[in-house]
């Protein structure tokens, strides 16, 4: 028993170390991965990277017309409408775009695999059920669904984190469905029955770890999706309410004077680009590593 | 086969009145009152009170549902609080702007996506292959706001080569449709990359080699028309996309389709324009998904068989 443990816990790390080593090959996928750690930082030591506090209407932010003041000198990347310095709201907006898409996404990746997992695994009518539902839910717009719902509870951080992982798992859900079905029908998962295993440990011990690279995949990838599903409620007005920073709101305060003042849409914008490309380069390199079936095509 | 696609029409009205049901559900719960909203501000309690009972909305849910489902059976979408016009009618002269543009986004997103992934797979493992595969990545993280708004700013704003915003011409319809279709393009470049690497590994692609014709020939009458099988069958998969993306590039450059009709509505809680809107969207989501299996029926024989 104790060398059976050790023997597949060698295996994991070895596997780990593969992983690991085939990943930092790939320089896109280290170029991604730099850029989440570089927000992360960003996010983490605001305060201690910028001058200003950003929600502080500085009297010499705006020009003697009470314009904004274009990236250059005493505000690295200019001044919003009301005289904030942009640098110091988009680096606390880091905040709120790596709470949300983590949040949301970690949310809707959670539900994704209980409905999914379990749809696959018990099938017969509540398997049947689940699919339906998910059925259902393909069916609504996401972004409609998502802005309907911002409209109907008062959007604060939690809310809007909690909108976008409703409208958001049911692409998890659908993936693990069908990687479970096949798993259970696998004769490993009938001998462990035939030993006596109960659902749970079936489940936990079995068909959970198998499903471990594909949660991996969809939950980095899905990062992406939330963080940018997060700016656009944001900038619809529907997201994250001001003052609180958040790249998406301070596109939607300043839209009505990009004409004149561009970098306060190039700026912010670059940042959701960023972390969002960011996100798409390391789970697709991790895609590449992790999925048996991608293995081998270039 | 009919048979299959039976069952399949059965349970897409199945969803459509699953739909219905929680929109509606959802639009009862909304915190704001449509009536408060109607009546106005000064408006007397007497008046608000009538103008609750005129709406039937002092009415149980289920009550109010199955007026609703009723009137819906019978192409009747209800209507508009604000407007006090038809939401059908509503819906039906924004819709051809709606298509119009996603017909557009269609386009564009076939035109950049499969060109570059076409080139791409031609040039495989090459800095152009690696550079287009880095822009398509950059296509699918771009958020569409960004996007559209760049856009406007580089192009109608400081070079003055397409208008500013607005419905009419075909220079208008230039700039919102490759805002909606940048996404879609770079999921598509992907797919026709790995597609045509696949397709011009096959023996039938040597064979037209070896016979001795030119490679582009080979490329463009034998490689190219298989490899865009698999791709066009997810256009219909796009519909659902566009959905969403096109509240956010009309309200950007002010088209005047469903989008807008739609955020504007939610902005004003005119809850039956809401409705009437989520409806039609998930339909055309539901068609286009029956469409996506229908093109791959027939694009490829070895799924008609395993029905």
């Amino acid at each position: 028993m104790a060398n059976s443990v050790n023997i597949e816990l060698t295996v994991a790390l070895s596997a780990e170390r593969g992983v690991i080593r085939q990943f930092a090959r790939r320089k896109l996928a280290l170029f991604g991965l730099f850029l989440v750690v570089f927000t992360v930082f960003s996010a983490v030591f605001a305060p201690y990277l910028t001058g200003f506090d950003p929600n502080d209407q500085m009297f010499d932010g705006l020009t003697l017309h009470g314009a904004p003041m274009p990236p250059g000198g005493q505000f690295m990347l200019g001044t919003d409408l009301l005289g904030r310095d942009l640098l110091t709201r988009i680096l606390y907006g880091a905040r709120t775009s790596l709470i949300i898409g983590v949040a949301a996404n970690g949310l809707a990746l959670l539900i994704g695999t209980i409905v999914g997992v379990t749809a696959g695994y018990f099938r017969g009518w509540v398997g049947s059920m689940l699919m339906r539902l998910t059925d259902l839910m393909m069916a609504f717009p996401a972004l409609l669904l998502a802005i309907c719902l911002a409209a109907i509870f008062q959007p604060s951080l939690w809310i809007v984190a909690l909108v976008i992982a409703i409208v958001y798992w049911v692409q998890t859900a659908r993936v693990l469905y069908a990687e479970t079905a096949s798993l259970a029908e696998r004769e490993f998962i009938a001998a462990e029955r035939t030993l006596g295993a109960g659902h749970m440990r079936i489940l936990l011990k079995h068909i959970l770890p198998h499903l471990m690279p594909t949660i991996i995949v969809w939950g980095t990838l899905g990062i992406s999706t939330t963080v940018l599903l997060e700016a656009t409620l944001s900038f619809l007005g529907v997201g994250v309410q001001p003052p609180t920073p958040s790249w998406g709101n301070i596109i939607f305060e300043n839209q009505t004077y990009f004409q004149a003042a561009p970098w306060l849409v190039f700026f912010p914008g670059l940042a959701i680009l960023t972390l969002a490309l960011a996100f798409n380069l390391v789970g697709d390199a991790l895609r590449e590593i992790l999925d048996p079936t991608q293995r081998g095509r270039d | 086969m009919i048979g299959y696609f039976l069952r399949r029409l059965v349970q897409s009205l199945l969803i459509l009145l699953g739909v219905s049901i929680i929109t509606f559900v959802l639009l009862y719960w909304l915190p704001a009152d449509p009536v408060r909203q109607i009546a106005g501000r000064s408006a007397t309690a007497q008046t608000v009170e009538n103008i609750r009972q005129q709406l039937g909305l002092d009415q149980p849910l289920w009550v109010q549902y199955w007026r609703y489902l009723t009137g819906l059976v019978q192409g009747d979408l209800g209507r508009s609080y604000l407007q006090k016009t038809e939401v059908s009618t509503l819906i039906a002269s924004r819709l051809p702007a709606s298509l119009l543009l996603m017909a557009g986004a269609i386009f564009a997103e076939l035109l950049l996506g499969l060109s570059m992934g076409i080139v791409a797979a031609l040039r495989r493992s090459t800095t152009m292959d690696q550079s287009l595969m880095i822009v398509s990545f950059i296509g699918v993280s771009a958020p569409q706001f960004v996007v559209g708004l760049l856009l406007l700013y580089v192009f109608a704003v400081q070079l003055g080569w397409f208008p500013i915003g607005g419905y009419g011409t075909f220079s208008h319809l230039v700039l919102p449709s490759i805002t909606l279709g940048i996404l879609g393009s770079g999921w598509y470049s992907r797919m026709m990359r790995s597609s045509m690497i696949e397709v011009l590994r096959q023996d039938y692609v040597r064979t037209a080699r070896a016979k001795g014709l030119t490679r582009l020939r080979v490329i463009f009458r034998h490689a190219l028309p298989n490899a865009i099988l698999p791709i066009i069958a997810m256009i219909g998969i796009d519909i659902g996309i566009f959905m969403g993306g096109i509240v956010v590039v009309e309200s950007v450059f002010g088209w005047p389709g469903i989008g807008q009709l739609a955020w504007q509505a939610i902005q004003r809680v005119d809850i039956p324009i809401i409705m009437g809107v989520t409806l039609v969207s998930a339909i055309a989501i539901v068609i286009g998904n029956l469409l996506a299996d229908l093109i791959s029926l027939m694009v490829d024989p070895r799924i008609r068989t395993e029905l």
